[in-house]
């Protein structure tokens, strides 16, 4: 009870009501597939008095999955950086720099060992010894083989380290890999992929969730991505199945059947080989998705989809 | 005695960036920046369908996501001969627009405030001087004492905790932060705020756009959001907009001036020479006439001397780059191929070529087209900049600086943000005429060459395409950030950033603030100002430059 009222204080401080705040937890356990009742058992975990040391490292990248983050509204970012979550490094955000960032994800390292989560954007170059990526003097790939065999998890953010992304796709010039390839053996510590170009922060924010919640990292299908995010095909979950069904297809864009919200499939959609839950949840707080402004599914959230679902105009 | 220090990285930026200063008798005496990722998308775009490049170069910045996707359609429309319809066009540039204020916004506060706030300051502030404080500056909301009180106690918390988060390792208590407590404590509110409102603003970009970042509407030849061209997401659309002007005019020009204020030395500190744009906001298929931004060039701040710009006078230089090679590179000639061998700031430093007009280094960017739009008598901007210099009492030569950077990026938000108005009204009133048409079919041809010039927030973009049997042949950006950022010449002429950290003091070596200030004034964005060629053939150089 004493947590629950301190927790309510903290939410009044925060200018959040408690109905916002539960809302949040709602819609969290909906996206994580949980039962409405663990709603509030979500809102204890996301309060903990000892905030959850956190470092992200971004790699080779395009800073997309950190700015997709920062679009969280259910906690909205300054909540889950500040309350939920203590953020110790992360280039985009922090306001440290040069030694002292560096000195901050040092501590962070050496102060909790095995206990910190380490989520990691971008894909690591490893061509000529990793020269084609460094920070602070070092290779990324050197700081990836430190940090992340360290790390209580580690969070792979996007495509890029989830699967190697766009830095990998051929002729992949810098040798780039996806974390676990690149650390092979080295990393010994459980990977979770979040994949996306760039995720809907909603399955981030999920999979961070359930840890705190169940002190384990969620379900995952065999390309170590969430159940709760990843488990259905976009062309499953589709708004537009129905005129798939139908036969009703877009063959143009700009058209009468394009106005008409028909389907994508004959434009290139990449829906129905796509895991993902764009549909359901959507992008900016639900405000749309692709398929919605009348584009196909490139299938952002699929291994090598940069060569393997493209050219992205022709259908599959 | 002369020092060096090196702060690698910088953060608070778009990727990956390194910068050496030399500092003798308390200020800096010479300059490197250097980029420290390369990716190499220009390779991996050959031999693809010219369609997807969009898909493909969007992903050079997620932050300042969108303009890559534009330039690259506007290259395929170009090369393809395609005319847009006026749809999209006005819903490109409303999205465009979009960009622009989210931006902004983000930068300010979130990449660049923490340079001038000392949010240790904000601690020692007084809730009620600070509410009578903020109520004078501007009519901004949620200013009373209790929302200042409920942000201290936020903070004060935070504090307490010992686990600092984004805040640890700053420069907390430097005595270059000059703002009083309150002060402080109103900007760390707005830091707080800004961060809701931009993920607001965002949904601007996820209304005719599907998400943000990394948009999914564009096609050569038009938009795809034809669906959504209906009252109720126009409405939406326009709430938002509302809602984020009101935050641009009563937050956070509000905001900038009231700390500039305090800052008024910054007003001789980190200016450059010389100024480039492209020019944005096409008003008609007229270009670059009909753009709301014009395009032109300023030489030694000749800013009443505003020059037409001619796109075969760039050059790229590699002698100070990891690429092989001495001199400079016209882009349709290049024999250049990535050479790293260490970081050696006497000789080769950085990923970045460094571009030169008509041999000179360029800066680009919101104090460019802000020079370039006064020089060139466009009346918003008369009226915001004369308007802004009489508020700070500063003379015009004020803006060559880190402050007139500063400033000018708040001042083009606005003015960029009240063009945006008559563009939804323009898009309403085609579709009350029974125009919905958003996009032009074409044949993708066997060989064609285009390009696509923009001016985005962070300077004067341009992508250059080759089709050759219906495939990406060649494909080639120069962006603004190696305008700004890039390392020395052939001639060894700095690059802007270098030349204006030259004379910025440094207090503290081991904690130069000040660095940060300038560097951060330019809004670095480095994973798009890394461009390569093929080690191989270097075919991606071979380029006739429009």
């Amino acid at each position: 009870m004493r947590q629950e009222k301190a927790f309510d204080e903290r939410l009044e401080r925060k200018g959040v009501s408690r109905r916002d705040f539960l809302k949040f937890c709602s819609l969290v356990s909906a996206t994580m597939g949980l039962a409405p009742s663990l709603a509030p058992k979500i809102a204890e975990a996301l309060t903990s008095p000892q905030r959850t040391p956190v470092v992200w490292l971004s790699f080779s990248e395009c800073t997309g999955c950190p700015e997709g983050l920062l679009r969280t509204m259910y906690p909205w970012i300054d909540e889950l950086v500040l309350d939920v979550i203590s953020l110790d490094y992360h280039e985009t955000l922090m306001a440290a720099a040069g030694k002292q960032s560096e000195q901050v994800l040092q501590t962070t390292v050496d102060k909790y060992p095995g206990k910190f989560i380490c989520v990691v954007d971008g894909a690591i170059p490893t061509a000529e010894n990793g020269v084609y990526g460094m920070i602070g003097g070092k290779t990324m790939l050197d700081i990836a083989k430190e940090v992340c065999p360290k790390a209580l998890a580690n969070i792979c953010i996007g495509t890029c380290s989830s699967y190697g992304g766009l830095p990998a796709a051929s002729p992949n010039p810098t040798g780039a890999k996806d974390l676990e390839s690149a650390l092979g053996e080295a990393l010994k510590t459980p990977v979770v992929k979040v994949p996306g170009c760039p995720p809907n922060p909603i399955n981030f924010v999920g999979t961070v969730v359930n840890y705190l919640l169940f002190g384990k990292l969620p379900d995952l299908d065999d390309k170590k991505r969430p159940l709760f995010a990843y488990g259905r095909t976009v062309h499953d979950t589709c708004q537009r199945r129905s005129h798939y069904e139908g036969g009703e297809f877009v063959t143009e864009f700009g058209s009468k059947e394009a106005e008409l919200g028909y389907c994508l499939f004959q434009m290139g959609c990449k829906g129905p080989e796509t895991y993902n839950n764009c549909s359901i949840v959507k992008y900016n707080d639900g405000t749309s998705w692709p398929v919605q402004a009348g584009h196909p599914c490139i299938g952002c959230s699929e291994p090598e989809f940069w060569d393997k679902m493209s050219p992205f105009y022709k259908s599959l | 005695m002369a020092e060096r220090i090196v702060v690698d990285p910088i953060t608070r930026i778009e990727g990956h960036l390194r910068i050496e200063v030399e500092v003798a008798n308390g200020k800096v005496t010479n300059a490197w920046s250097s980029s420290t990722l390369f990716r190499g998308l220009e390779i991996m775009l050959k031999g693809r369908d010219p369609r997807d490049a969009w898909l493909i170069t969007q992903r050079s910045c997620g932050v300042c996501t969108y303009v890559h996707a534009l330039a690259s359609v506007r290259s395929v429309d170009n090369a393809v001969g395609v005319r847009i319809p006026e749809n999209a066009r006005i819903i490109r540039n409303l999205l465009m627009g979009a960009q622009f204020l989210h931006d902004h916004i983000v930068h300010f506060y979130h990449l660049h405030a923490l340079d001038w706030v000392d949010i240790t300051g904000a601690l020692k502030a007084d809730p009620k001087k600070t509410a009578d404080l903020a109520n004078q500056v501007s009519p901004a909301g949620k200013s009373g004492v209790n929302d200042f009180k409920a942000v201290q106690a936020r903070l004060k918390k935070l504090v307490e905790s010992g686990q600092l988060g984004i805040f640890a390792g700053g420069y907390w208590g430097h005595p270059a932060y000059k703002l009083p407590p309150e002060v402080n404590l109103i900007a760390v509110s707005h830091y707080l705020e800004a961060l809701r409102q931009q993920a607001r603003t965002a949904r601007l970009h996820a209304i005719f756009g599907a998400k943000n970042p990394h948009l999914q509407s564009l096609v050569p030849g038009g938009v795809t959001c034809v669906a959504d061209l209906n009252p109720d997401r126009i409405a939406e659309f326009k709430y938002l907009w509302l809602e984020t002007m009101d935050f641009v005019n009563n937050v956070y020009i509000p905001d900038v001036v009231a700390v500039a204020g305090f800052y008024k030395d910054w007003g001789k500190i980190g200016g450059t020479t010389n100024f480039l744009t492209y020019g944005e906001f096409p008003q008609s298929e007229k270009e670059p006439d009909s753009m709301v931004l014009p395009r032109g060039a300023i030489f030694k701040r000749k800013v009443g001397d505003v020059q037409p710009v001619d796109i075969s006078q760039i050059q790229e230089h590699v002698k100070h780059s990891w690429y092989e090679g001495e001199g400079a590179l016209h882009p349709a000639s290049g024999e250049t191929k990535p050479n790293y061998d260490k970081l050696d700031v006497g000789n080769r430093y950085s990923w970045m070529k460094a571009p030169r007009y008509k041999g000179e280094p360029m800066e680009v960017g919101p104090l460019a087209r802000v020079l370039v739009a006064y020089g060139k008598g466009h009346q918003p901007t008369k009226t915001a900049v004369d308007g802004l210099l009489k508020k700070l009492t500063i003379p015009q030569e004020a803006l060559f600086s880190t402050l007139g950077r500063t400033a000018a990026r708040a001042l083009e938000t606005k003015i960029i943000g009240e063009a945006m108005e008559g563009w939804i009204t323009q898009l309403v009133t085609n579709l009350k005429n029974g125009d919905k048409k958003t996009y032009q079919p074409y044949e993708m041809p066997e060989q064609a060459a285009g390009f696509g010039l923009n001016d985005v927030p962070r300077g004067a973009l341009g992508h250059w395409i080759e089709i050759k049997d219906k495939k990406i042949g060649n494909y080639q950006l120069v962006v603004p950030s190696t305008w700004n950022l890039g390392p020395r010449c052939a001639q060894n002429k700095m690059g802007p950033v270098e030349e204006a950290l030259v004379g910025t003091p440094v207090a503290d070596p081991k904690r130069p603030v000040e660095i940060l200030r300038t560097v951060h004034s330019f809004d670095p964005c480095i994973a798009c100002g890394v461009h390569v060629i093929d080690p191989q053939t270097n075919e991606v150089y071979k380029f006739k430059v429009v």
